[in-house]
């Protein structure tokens, strides 16, 4: 019966959901996975590419797009979807700099985003962003920040977090083996979120994204083959690991 | 009422049998106060195309004795030193030759950070500059942080673009302390603004800036500063008729502003004199 309440997204159905923006949560959940990792002075964020079709030109439109020097932003969802808000995004910030003379502060243009994507929950003839958006970046003031919106309009930060296809499995992971301390430089940074990626990785290794904002640099897309060493350092660590249980044992 | 029609104004409406009506009463009362609801739509010059015929009315002011410009006369002075902003109005405010008031506040308070001066017509100044106090606090209360002076004297150039040749008078300046420090614009109704260590505004800003470009200097000490800012306003209200009254000191430092004096410009008038004395005598 619910699909009479699930026509129109300004309607409740009679259990207080709000069908059209659950919905729009699953096209997430089936999106591919996004992670996103805040380390001390970095910001790392990480996609899984869809493999690409074996005659077509590999994607220059990526899933890891910058809305400011500032701000970077990787999402899971609908691309064309995304495509709108990273441009309403990008605007935003100039648009920003403008009026304030300053750069937008993260939580401003999380805020930004999450209230456009509230607002087409609540107007006629829209329906939702399928689309879940990591952010990350710095303020003006040096501290690195990491915010997760979805398609209702809510907002968080986090230290790490994942959305997208599995995004339980790699919240978990992160839960478990996020540490200040490996995470206070960059490399340690890089290193949590490809394995955090690679735990649920459905094409392996080589359809990885990862990018890395640094204060003050500019982002920096890491390249396969920086990628490949990082993934082997992971896996060797992975079976030495493995070993020492086996002696225990 | 043929001819009325031939001469096409069958429709104006001073032809209009009911033009008085209490309907027609309330719609034009609304276009006049429109702004009580939206503080930006402020109602235009109440005739055709005001861009162009507002500057063709004030052109031909002498001829036609409709005189719309403003007569306005200040000093108001500010500038930026090593302990923060500094600045200093006189209080006159003056409709031609006839003094209205000798007490009027010069300087408001936006924040406890910022303060703003005016110059120029004090309704358009004290107007704006409370739609600005509104906008800060909104931008305060949005963003969890105190507006910066940058972004608050933008709004003020917008507004002061977006009604540019409509006949508003302004030259404020704009002054407060911000995460980048001390902050000190001038803004005025032609829409410009412009970032500077010292200004002076007002009909009587010639004799300020005299005393001032020779007293001025980024190290000067609190004191120092004050009684600069505190003498510049007294000679301009000594040489310029449309300023005097009361001299406003206020001091912006990190924590905020302090009013630091409020003196009457003949007690100044009478020390000062007096030191004068005394120099010649040694």
């Amino acid at each position: 019966m619910s699909s009479r309440y699930d026509r129109a997204v300004t309607i409740f159905s009679p259990d207080g959901h709000l069908l059209q923006v659950e919905y729009a949560q699953e096209a997430v959940r089936k999106g591919s996975t996004a992670v996103g990792v805040r380390g001390a002075n970095c910001v790392v964020l990480g996609v899984e590419k869809k493999s690409v079709a074996q005659l077509q030109e590999d994607r220059k439109v990526r899933k890891i797009c910058m809305l400011d020097n500032h701000v970077v932003m990787a999402f899971a969802g609908l691309t064309a979807d995304a495509r709108i808000m990273i441009n309403r995004a990008q605007v935003e910030c100039q648009s920003h700099r403008l009026n304030v003379e300053d750069p937008v502060t993260l939580e401003y243009i999380t805020r930004f985003i999450a209230q456009l994507k509230q607002k087409y929950t609540q107007s006629n003839g829209r329906r939702p962003f399928g689309i879940s958006c990591l952010i990350g970046g710095f303020d003006a003031d040096g501290s690195a920040h990491l915010f997760q919106t979805e398609p209702s309009g809510i907002f968080y930060e986090y230290k790490a977090n994942a959305t997208g296809r599995s995004a339980k499995v790699v919240r978990e992971f992160f839960e478990k083996s996020y540490r200040e301390e490996e995470v206070a430089n960059e490399h340690g940074a890089v290193k949590l979120a490809i394995r955090a990626l690679l735990e649920v990785a459905q094409s392996g290794q080589n359809n990885l994204e990862v990018a890395i904002m640094e204060n003050g640099k500019p982002l920096k897309m890491l390249d396969t083959d920086v990628i490949t060493d990082y993934v082997k350092i992971i896996e060797k660590e992975k079976e030495e690991e493995l070993e020492k249980k086996k002696q225990k044992k | 009422m043929a001819l009325a029609e031939i001469c096409k104004i069958s429709n104006a409406p001073y032809m209009r049998p009911n033009a008085w009506s209490s309907a027609d009463v309330e719609e034009e009362q609304k276009g006049l106060m429109c702004n009580l609801a939206n503080p930006y739509t402020l109602a235009a010059p109440p005739f055709e195309n005001p861009l162009h015929n507002l500057n063709q009315i004030q052109a031909n002011g002498d001829k036609t004795g409709v005189k719309i410009n403003f007569d306005h006369g200040t000093t108001t002075l500010g500038f930026k030193f090593k302990g923060g902003v500094l600045l200093a109005v006189d209080s006159r405010a003056t409709g031609g030759s006839y003094i209205g008031s000798q007490s009027m506040k010069k300087i408001v308070e936006i924040n406890q950070f910022m303060l703003g001066t005016l110059a120029g017509g004090a309704a358009d100044c004290v107007y704006w500059d409370r739609v600005l106090s509104k906008e800060c606090r909104l931008h305060e209360l949005r963003n969890k942080e105190r507006i910066s002076v940058a972004a608050a004297s933008k709004i003020m150039a917008n507004i002061a673009h977006e009604y540019k040749g409509m006949g508003l008078s302004m030259g404020m300046m704009l002054a407060g302390y911000d995460k980048r420090g001390p902050g000190l614009y001038y803004v005025d109704s032609e829409g410009s603004r412009t970032p500077g260590n010292l200004f002076s505004v007002g009909s009587g800003s010639l004799y300020a800036y005299g005393v001032l470009d020779s007293g001025y200097h980024w190290d000067l000490e609190d004191k120092e500063a004050q009684e600069l800012g505190r003498r510049a306003i007294y000679h301009a209200t000594f040489r310029d008729a449309y300023s005097g009254g009361i001299i406003r000191v206020y001091h912006i430092k990190e924590d905020g502003w302090v009013n630091i004096s409020n003196t009457d410009c003949m007690e100044l008038h009478y020390m000062y004199q007096e030191q004068l004395k005394q120099q010649a005598a040694k």
